[in-house]
């Protein structure tokens, strides 16, 4: 139990009337990679941006339940604060284009008004680019804009920038799909090594990425959680119809 | 089923034809109008150009009466009553694009504030006279009491405070549709680093936003530099210039349109009716090239 980081319990999320998703319960460990597939519209994206209270930010949108964050329920704590010690990566890289590689690593400090010596701000920069293993890729170019940099550095500058901010727990909406397969596999590769330090949840429409890069895999149908399971065991022995059709391609 | 539409007839190939020669006449009838005014306006100013030259335009004295014409008075009351209706209008239009642009974009309470601020732009200048004369000319006339300056109610501070109403939906307008185009992707990046609304606007919307914001202020200082009705009616109409700061901003004044409009009818001779045309060129070519600047910013703001 005290080996659980993330745990829904009856969580629910709308769009105005449109129940996306229903009634799920789930609960997640510490240094696990957790993929999370589906159809789309199935409602995982929607799930994983319940998790840091991101689903509010839309109009009309609203939720119900609990998410346990280190035995707390967020929806019990200031947005702005489980925003900052969550950690997220978009599908699109997402660096801010008015600032260098640099500043937008450390641009949750920036934007939070929070106040870093140099020598501080060069720890984090080098230590959380280190860990997204673009450090020596652009070592010597840390003061050009990120959105110089490819598809695949981007995203890899977007999760520097989430790790800087020191979260537990590393939300991944699709990361690779706006990726070149190159780049792609970049990322994956990173996955491998985050998990010593963080837990990462990682939405996707890939099953070969899911099978390749997840401890536990959760699958998502019609906004329910389906089955949530080791992804071996998933992936080899589903129990649940609907997961076998979807891994063996009768929809998609 | 047989394509009736396969093979064009005669007929519908030469209305395609006449239809296309129609367009391309009416588009190039409108650039030859504009080129005709700005002919027009050099061919009549060239008689004060020839015998002022380029003195005219810092001329301190305007008396056409004894055939002096100096510019520098209606230049100095237009750049100083644009200036102050855009340091008056810019909290406001930005206040205004970013409510609308990104705290409250959908919705009634949104549509209406939108609506009213285009309004403001469609209100006829000569209402906006009428309401200066009634509702401004009064207050302001209180103001210069308390602090000292002759209580004469109309004058530049008065028009630049109607300029500035006037002027801005310009920079509201394009604002709000600028503010809207950020690309989500990147507010969302901001907030899920656990940024603030404030802190998304000064850190992510504005930056990206800046130069576009600014083409909006260019494009409403085009519009208060030209703008004449209702700052005649309001501006107190002299040709002298003040001495003092205070007198130059609270005292009458007139800008080169203002001027226009009062002394056209009556410019009795060519020289006069000349010089006249030739303020009317110089602001011409003014806004002109304001606007021009302003619409480049824009269309590189927007392609990127």
């Amino acid at each position: 139990m005290e080996n659980t980081i993330v745990k829904a319990e009856n969580y629910n999320s709308y769009f105005g009337d449109n129940h996306v998703v229903k009634d799920v319960n789930i609960s997640i460990n510490k240094n696990e990679v957790i993929a999370v597939m589906g159809p789309s519209g199935c409602g995982k994206t929607t799930f994983l941006r319940g998790i840091n209270r991101m689903h509010e930010l839309i109009p009309g949108a609203t939720s119900k339940g609990k998410i346990l964050l280190d035995g707390e329920n967020v929806y019990d704590m200031n947005a702005i604060y489980v925003r900052a010690k969550i950690g997220m990566v978009f599908q699109r890289p997402n660096p801010f284009p008015n600032l260098s590689i640099y500043e937008n690593v450390v641009a949750g400090y920036l934007l939070n008004g929070i106040k870093l010596s140099k020598a501080d701000k060069d720890v984090i920069v080098e230590k959380s680019l280190t860990s997204s293993a673009l450090w020596k890729e652009v070592k010597d170019s840390l003061h050009k804009k990120g959105t110089f940099l490819s598809g695949g550095q981007q995203q890899r500058l977007c999760i520097a920038r989430a790790i800087a901010m020191q979260p537990e727990l590393i939300l991944f909406d699709e990361p690779t799909s706006a990726l070149d397969p190159i780049s792609t596999s970049s990322v994956e590769a990173l996955f491998h090594e985050l998990k010593a330090n963080y837990t990462l949840i990682i939405v996707t429409h890939n099953m070969q990425q899911a099978a390749r890069v997840s401890d536990r895999t959760a699958f998502f149908y019609m906004g329910e959680l389906v089955e949530f399971d080791d992804t071996k065991q998933m992936f080899t022995a589903p129990t649940d119809q609907r997961t076998q059709n979807y891994i063996t391609g009768r929809f998609s | 089923m047989e394509n009736k539409r396969l093979e064009l007839s005669d007929s519908q190939l030469k209305w395609e034809t006449i239809f296309k020669w129609f367009l391309i006449a009416m588009s190039i009838l409108l650039l030859l109008i504009v080129l005709g005014v700005l002919i027009t306006l050099i061919m009549e100013s060239m008689p004060s150009i020839k015998s002022l030259g380029i003195s005219y335009l810092w001329g301190k004295v305007w008396d056409p009466v004894q055939n002096i014409y100096g510019a520098y008075p209606f230049l100095i009351g237009t750049l100083l009553t644009s200036f102050i209706a855009l340091i008056i209008s810019v909290p406001f239009s930005y206040a205004i694009a970013i409510y609308l642009g990104e705290y409250n974009p959908k919705g009634w309470l949104s549509d209406t504030l939108k609506n009213a601020v285009e309004l403001i732009a469609a209100v006829p200048s000569i209402i906006y006279g009428f309401w200066g004369i009634f509702v401004l000319v009064p207050l302001v006339r209180t103001l210069e009491m308390k602090i000292g300056v002759m209580p004469l109610g109309a004058g530049v501070f008065t028009a630049s405070l109607v300029l500035a109403v006037m002027i801005i939906p310009y920079g509201a307008s394009l604002g709000i549709t600028l503010i809207r185009m950020v690309p989500s992707p990147l507010k969302e990046g901001a907030y899920a680093l656990g940024a603030t609304r404030y802190e998304v606007i000064r850190s992510v919307i504005m930056p990206y936003t800046r130069t576009g914001l600014f083409a909006g202020v260019l494009l409403s200082l085009g519009r208060a530099l030209g703008e004449t009705m209702a700052v005649t009616m309001l501006i107190g109409n002299t040709s002298a210039i003040a001495s003092t700061f205070k007198e130059l901003v609270f005292g009458p004044g007139n800008t080169m349109a203002s001027v226009i409009a009062n002394e056209f009818a009556e410019a009795d001779h060519t020289m006069y009716l000349s010089a006249l045309i030739e303020l009317g060129l110089v602001l011409f070519l003014v806004t002109v090239v304001i606007n021009l600047i302003g619409k480049r910013i824009i269309t590189r703001f927007t392609n990127n």
